[in-house]
């Protein structure tokens, strides 16, 4: 379709930030002067693109400017509500319901997307510019096979490719999947997500793109298939030499993918450089915040989220959005909008830049907690085997959980940890072996429990969408906890409430709330109030956080970090990202196709893992990379292990 | 799973059998009295209930009845002393012409009128067509129906009979202007149901992920709303589109009532009348029967639509 200039795009070449040419602080830069001086070479070269909601709404983002190369990613950063998916989508020219691109270019090899009339633009659609969802199992049409999915973008084509047949088999090898006839017959729901993301990427590249745009393409994937995933966008990108705009709120998975990032809050633009230089050294606060809530393996230190949320598009003041949340904020901050500007080599967009920079961004060093109690076990788990119907899905596992102390259960999907936990809560009925609970053993269900041992285990979920009944308000989903499960008074139970809310740092108002008017971090921390009104002796958390930003995920860490150690509570964490588990717990298990792969302290286990298991957990856990280093060797680089179903 | 289903389906009939049968024992009186009424002497009503073996046990009964449907003897009318299936049997076509041309009718107006709907939604004939959509709903179908014969036959235009006179064992196709009116009738009662399950899940499909994936793969948009969007949106359709053909089985009995129409429907209510209880048997055991296979139908159809539910990974 459209020519490889191959040579143009030098990898490791970064892609300069606009107005690169200044040095000084000009508060004066117009956004029309800044694009012409970006480099002509770009592949990509996006300018004051804009976004309203309806014709002449405010605006959802505005302003947005930054240049890719061929062969390179760009990492668009930022929170849920920043802006960064209606940015992806308009760069294929596409607003969601209710919202309108009303000014910018879209230059695409010097061609503007959005000047294009609606013929020529689906035709460049799928073809120079292609999409990767979010979220494989929606995205893929559910009634049509794989194969006939990525055919399809060929024939809408026709002309991409010399023979459709071929290249739908080369795609499906180029991302690790086989293109037998079985493969492509199947439908969506017949692969694991890992494999789903595979086709929506096969789809992608299909027609030789020259701008791929991936939509937080691995959440919700565990840290293994995560990884391969992202080694295949890698690989891909720089064999075709695609430009690809990578949109992520994990800051992470971005310094291990992009050589440039531009960072959004409220739908600016407040950080773009190189990632080296914006990753290594943040000048912004608010990328200083992203990166202090990136969880770290290797740094021994307490995550810090960034409080507060961003405002929404109608409800953003004259100033800079992020003054309220901002601990360097000024006077002026509140009242004057900040303009890039560019500093140490990145473009901010901060009125503060020059001081902020010379300041160093604090750390906050882990305060050990106290040692884990000794003596009996606060819960011990002995061979405990579980299956669902006639599949096994765990077998033989023990371990205990010493008093005061939190355990975390580590392993990839379908490695049994929630059913672990399931098992120990009494959700699930179907095991055998010994569960004792403070020297008592546990009942198999929790209708053999009484309500005593229902108090004293508590479960947090996953997903806090979920696990709130929409058609209470707050204030009644913890009453009825505290109805069923303690015989306080009404009084003392609207009390207990209200001291409980403002244990999780939650406002008093939130009682009369329903759960859709909170934000996905509040209600999470809803759920954990919830739990603790009963005053349980073990709480089991799990995977609380894989459905948050990783900025709402350091408070909800920190948080239950306090909590645990604050009340003496036993707990079980459970994640797929071991990452999170130095910043919270003292020793760890880790789980692997339902059998017990090792556990111990949770230093052995990050720094001398002996299990293959572990050690390839470790090896795949995205690292924030402060400089860009070569990638260390890696072992299992080409072969693609099957992804396993949760 | 077809085959499971059928095997319950058999058992569902037998159980619909005994039913059917027993509750046409504890009618009031027996068909001897009712067929001899004033004029029944106790000796003449014996010697009928003889006749029609009512004076035998309850379980030969049965049998004498069920042993008759499986070698095609269905006994004779009380009321007109007709074989049952001589009588029934032209009826059954006609009402099953009635259902079959207005279920194919409104199936597909529904589904076209649906899409149409929610490609076009918040526009102008969205909006024509949920207020004509809501006002149809809240009317009962006789009431459709005479107005239908007010506009169309009688006070307005006189261009389509108002009654559907038949003479007795022919067959509705061959005077078909006289299916017009009743076969309006019961399209404009079912097509709003369908349509609106339609375009619910029609506008359900259009904003889904995987259209707007389409879109952004180049898909034209032709191709989104047909390939894309529309077998996804049938699905749930299909079990609507099922329900109406229930809903018309029973829903015959009043436009056929209304418009005189020789059907299943007209035959019962005459049955009931008239204590005719070998016919009222029949007809009910083929209802069921009817209702059976509609709904083995309508879930095959639906699980072949529907990839998700038929392939288990």
């Amino acid at each position: 379709m459209s020519e490889k200039p191959g040579g143009k795009g030098r990898p490791g070449a970064p892609p300069r930030p606009e107005a690169s040419g200044k040095h000084s602080v000009s508060q004066s830069a117009a956004p029309q002067a800044k694009t012409t001086t970006a480099q002509p070479e770009a592949r990509l070269k996006v300018a004051g693109l804009e976004v309203r909601l309806g014709r002449s709404g405010p605006d959802v983002v505005g302003d947005v400017s930054f240049a890719v190369q061929a062969g390179e990613v760009l990492g668009l950063v930022g929170e849920s509500g920043s802006g960064k998916t209606t940015v992806a989508l308009a760069l294929l020219g596409h607003a969601r319901r209710g919202l309108r691109i009303t000014a910018g270019q879209v230059l695409l090899d010097g061609t503007d997307l959005l000047a294009l009339n609606p013929r020529d633009l689906r035709a460049a659609r799928g073809a120079r510019v292609s999409y990767v969802p979010q979220d494989p199992s929606s995205a893929l049409n559910p009634a049509l096979r794989v194969g006939t999915q990525i055919r399809e973008v060929l024939q809408v084509h026709p002309g991409a490719a010399g023979n459709a047949g071929d290249r739908v088999a080369e795609v499906m090898q180029e991302v690790h999947l086989d293109p037998t006839p079985e493969m492509l017959r199947r439908y969506p729901h017949q692969l694991s997500g890992g494999q789903q993301q595979r086709i929506a990427l096969a789809m992608a590249f299909a027609c030789r793109p020259s701008l791929i745009v991936l939509d937080e393409p691995t959440t919700g994937l565990d840290v293994s298939t995560q990884r391969h995933v992202l080694d295949t966008v890698r690989s891909l990108c720089r064999s075709h030499a695609v430009a690809a705009v990578y949109v992520s709120h994990d800051l992470a998975v971005v310094s291990g993918l992009a050589s440039g990032v531009a960072v959004m809050y409220a739908g600016r633009v407040v950080e773009t450089g190189p990632a080296a230089r914006v990753l290594g050294e943040p000048v912004h606060p608010y990328t200083r915040g992203l990166i202090r809530a990136v969880p770290s393996p290797e740094r021994i230190e307490a995550l810090a989220g960034i409080d507060g949320q961003q405002p929404r598009p109608a409800r953003r003041g004259p100033g800079c959005s992020f003054a309220a949340r901002c601990g360097h904020a000024t006077g002026d901050c509140a009242t004057q909008a900040p303009e890039l500007v560019t500093v140490a080599d990145r473009a901010v967009r901060c009125l503060r830049a020059q001081d902020i920079q010379a300041s160093h961004p604090a750390r906050t060093p882990l305060v050990a907690g106290p040692p884990a109690g000794a003596g009996t076990p606060a819960l011990s788990v002995r061979e405990v085997t579980a299956s669902y119907g006639s599949t096994p899905v765990l077998s033989g596992i023990s371990l205990e959980v010493p008093p005061r102390s939190c355990v975390a259960i580590v392993g990839e999907s379908g490695s049994g940890k929630t059913t672990l936990a399931r098992c120990i809560a009494g959700l699930h009925g179907n095991w055998t072996g010994e569960i004792t609970f403070q020297g008592t053993p546990l009942a198999r269900g929790t209708r053999q429990r009484d309500k005593n041992a229902l108090r004293r285990v508590q479960y947090i979920f996953q997903n806090p969408y979920t696990s709130l009944n929409p058609r209470r308000t707050i204030g009644q989903i913890i009453d009825q906890q505290l109805g069923q499960l303690t015989g306080l008074s009404h009084a003392k139970r609207s009390a207990r409430a209200a001291s409980i809310l403002e244990d999780v740092s939650l406002d008093p108002d939130v009682l009369s709330c329903y759960p859709d008017q909170l934000s996905g971090g509040e209600r999470q921390r809803v759920a954990i109030a919830r739990a603790l009104a009963v005053q349980p002796d073990l709480l089991i958390c799990d995977e609380v956080t894989s459905s948050l930003d990783v900025s709402v995920q350091a408070i909800v860490v920190e948080l239950l970090r306090r909590i645990q150690q604050e009340r003496h509570l036993a707990m079980i964490f459970i994640t797929h990202n071991l990452a999170l588990v130095r910043a919270i717990a003292q020793s760890a298990v880790v789980l692997h196709h339902g059998t017990l792969a090792e556990s111990g302290p949770v230093e052995q286990i990050l720094e001398h893992p002996a299990h293959p298991c572990t050690q390839r957990l470790i090896a795949d856990m995205p690292r924030l990379r402060s400089s860009r280093t070569h990638r260390p060797p890696d072992p299992h680089d080409t072969p693609d292990r099957p992804d396993r179903r949760s | 799973m077809v085959g499971r289903r059928l095997a319950a389906g058999v058992v569902t009939l037998f159980l619909v059998s005994v039913v059917v049968f027993l509750a046409t024992e504890v009618l009031p009186g027996n068909a001897a009295y009712a067929i001899l009424g004033h004029e029944g002497t106790p000796a003449r009503v014996r010697a009928l209930e003889v006749a029609l073996h009512l004076n035998r046990g309850l379980l030969d009964q049965y049998w004498i009845w069920i042993s008759g449907l499986f070698t095609g003897n269905l006994g004779h009318s009380l009321a007109n002393g007709l074989p049952v299936w001589g009588y029934v049997e032209p009826r059954i076509i006609n009402s099953a012409v009635l259902v079959f041309v207005t279920g194919v009718i409104g199936a597909f107006a529904g589904v076209a009128l649906g899409a149409v709907t929610a490609l076009r939604k918040d526009g102008w004939p969205d909006h024509v067509i949920s207020v004509v959509v809501l006002a149809i709903t809240s009317l009962p179908e006789f009431v459709v129906a005479i107005a239908l014969i007010i506009v169309l036959s009688t006070a307005v235009w006189h261009v389509l009979p108002a009654v559907s006179l038949l003479a007795p064992g022919t067959y509705a196709w061959s005077q078909p202007e006289l299916l017009v009116l009743p076969v309006a009738t019961l399209v404009i009662v079912i097509t709003p149901y369908i349509l609106r399950m339609m375009r619910a899940a029609m506008v359900e499909a259009l904003e889904s992920d995987y259209v707007e994936m389409a879109r952004l793969k180049g898909t034209p948009e032709w191709r989104v709303v047909l390939v894309h969007a529309l077998p996804n949106a049938i699905a749930p359709t299909i079990q609507v589109i099922g329900l109406t053909f229930l809903y018309l089985a029973g829903g015959v009995v009043i436009v056929e009532y209304v418009f005189n129409f020789p059907g299943i429907g007209q035959a019962l209510v005459n049955a009931v009348n008239g204590r005719d209880i070998p016919v009222i048997q029949f007809i009910v055991l083929a209802l069921a029967a009817f209702y059976l296979v509609v709904n083995i139908v309508t879930d095959v159809i639906a699980l072949l639509a529907t990839p998700r539910r038929r392939i288990v990974s």
